[in-house]
């Protein structure tokens, strides 16, 4: 209870001083390439072999019902709609949350947070805005090259492994997907990445007890950021669905 | 810029601080006049950090009143703390230099946030920093290459970069070797005595304690036990005094009954 606290609290200390000057642009700049292009190749690889897997699966399933015409369709709108932000914001989570959390955990035990509010910089708005900020927007773009890369590999697997016919296969995927549904999984990703980022910021921010409370603090940042993550997942997909029919048409 | 008649910068009156059951600072009064070098000694997990930490607002006491020209630490609000801190350098016992950034980055750090320097001013400072402690040329590196003496030094360097009116120093001069030393004390008596600037050192290097200080203060139990100008403490008759002078280990120090909650553990941080 007291860490859902804390949560909220770093969440609403990292909007209010998302507006004040001074605008550290080449620390936002720095922090969007370390979450973001550094994470393009994990990224791809995994949305890649999901794709491929969800088109292996499906073929199998789909073919009990002689509907194997649709597999296009249901690759594409579970990755668009669900996979590529879920496994998305959960690599992200691994990756870039547990090492935030490292960072600032060590920032804190070094005594350089301390140092950081003597030298009259407040460590929210120096070090969680650019980070935080940064995941919100990367996040949606990894997600969105998960997006066409998963797709991609359920177009291999579905086509030359599986024999089904590429231009069915295309039409197939489109079909029912519209711009809605795209928008739905960024949201969705840009929502986990402000989970992820201010998850990390705040088991960091707190850390305390030496290296063995900057391990303590890594382990967590990713732990609770992925229960968030899927917790989340299930009320945002309720939500959209409710707005779904205000939106489309 | 005393703001007070009698000329005191900072003052604690009655300060306690507890971590959970461990009482570290206890009823501590202290003051510390403008342009005075005050050094204040103590074991270790004697709560020196502590009560520095509490000049600068880094930690809150339990109970007591921390004042800076008269004005309330308690009352200043977040942008008010931030504007008061301004006046303030600190240098960190391990350093606590930031280690995504240079050397130079790090000394440049308050001038960068804090003054309108230009960029060529600020290099100017820096280098000049960099030599009163003897690193001219290092502004480039990591700190991760620095020793640990080196990376106390720059830390020292980065609190003075920006000529606070008052400088807070942990432990500046411990793990360094005697010249090394000998030469922080130097800077710390120059900016003492040339430039009017009031310092708060805490220590255990007592040589280093009698050369810097015009009074020195003995911490124990959460309070200020003693407290003199260097010569008459030296003199004094307390034991208490003497044998941490002296570093016997036997005495009233290191006596468990004599030893408020009697732990003498580590250094409590938060």
């Amino acid at each position: 209870m007291a860490e859902l606290g804390r949560f909220f609290l770093v969440f609403a200390r990292v909007m209010a001083w998302t507006p004040r000057p001074p605008y550290d642009w080449r620390q936002l700049l720095r922090q969007m390439v370390r979450v973001g292009v550094e994470s393009v190749p994990v990224i791809l690889l995994t949305a890649m072999f999901t794709g491929a897997v969800l088109a292996l699966q499906s073929f199998s399933v789909l073919a009990r019902f002689n509907a194997e015409s649709f597999v296009g369709s249901l690759v594409a709108l579970s990755l668009v709609l669900e996979l590529s932000p879920v496994i998305g914001g959960l690599i992200i989570a691994g990756r870039v949350g547990s090492s935030m959390g490292a960072e600032i955990g060590t920032m804190r035990v070094t005594e350089q947070i301390d140092a950081l509010e003597v030298m009259a910089t407040d460590p929210v708005h120096y070090l969680m805005v650019p980070r935080v900020w940064a995941l919100v927007a990367m996040l949606p773009l990894l997600v969105l090259m998960g997006d066409v890369v998963g797709m991609a590999g359920g177009y291999l697997v579905a086509v030359v492994l599986m024999g089904a016919n590429p231009v069915v296969y295309i039409e197939s995927s489109f079909r029912y997907m519209d711009l809605w549904d795209l928008a739905q999984g960024l949201i969705k990703a840009a929502f986990f990445g402000l989970l992820v980022g201010v998850v990390g910021c705040q088991k960091g921010f707190y850390t305390s007890g030496g290296a063995e409370g900057v391990g303590r603090a890594t382990t967590r940042s990713v732990v609770a950021a992925s229960i968030a993550i899927l917790i989340s997942d299930f009320f945002l997909t309720k939500v959209m669905t409710w707005l779904t029919p205000l939106i489309v048409r | 810029m005393t703001g007070n008649g009698d000329g005191v910068v900072v003052s604690l009156e009655g300060v306690r601080k507890a971590f959970g059951d461990l009482v570290v600072l206890d009823g501590l009064d202290l003051e510390v006049r403008q342009g005075e070098s005050m050094v204040v000694i103590g074991g270790s997990g004697s709560g020196k950090s502590v009560m520095l930490k509490h000049v600068i607002a880094l930690l809150r006491p339990d109970a007591g009143r921390i004042r800076v020209d008269g004005v309330d630490l308690a009352s200043l609000g977040n942008r008010e703390l931030t504007h008061f801190r301004r006046r303030f350098g600190m240098a960190f016992q391990e350093g606590a230099l930031f280690d995504s950034m240079t050397v130079a980055e790090n000394v440049g750090f308050s001038l960068h946030r804090l003054t309108d320097l230009s960029a060529a001013e600020i290099r100017e400072r820096v280098e000049e920093c960099l030599r009163l402690v003897r690193l001219e040329g290092t502004g480039e590196k990591l700190p991760s290459e620095l020793s640990g003496g080196m990376r106390r030094r720059v830390g020292f360097a980065r609190a003075i970069a920006h000529e606070p009116e008052i400088l807070l120093f942990d432990e500046p001069t411990t793990g360094l070797d005697p010249v090394i030393t000998a030469l922080v004390d130097d800077v710390i008596l120059d900016l003492t005595e040339g430039l009017g600037t009031t310092a708060i050192t805490i220590t255990h290097d007592m040589t280093s304690a009698f050369r810097i200080a015009d009074r020195i203060g003995l911490l124990w139990g959460g309070r200020i036990v003693a407290l003199a100008p260097p010569e008459e403490f030296r003199e004094l008759d307390d034991p208490r005094v003497q044998q941490f002078i002296h570093g016997r280990a036997e005495g009233p120090l290191t006596d468990p009954r004599e030893v408020p909650g009697s732990e003498i553990g580590e250094e409590r941080k938060r």
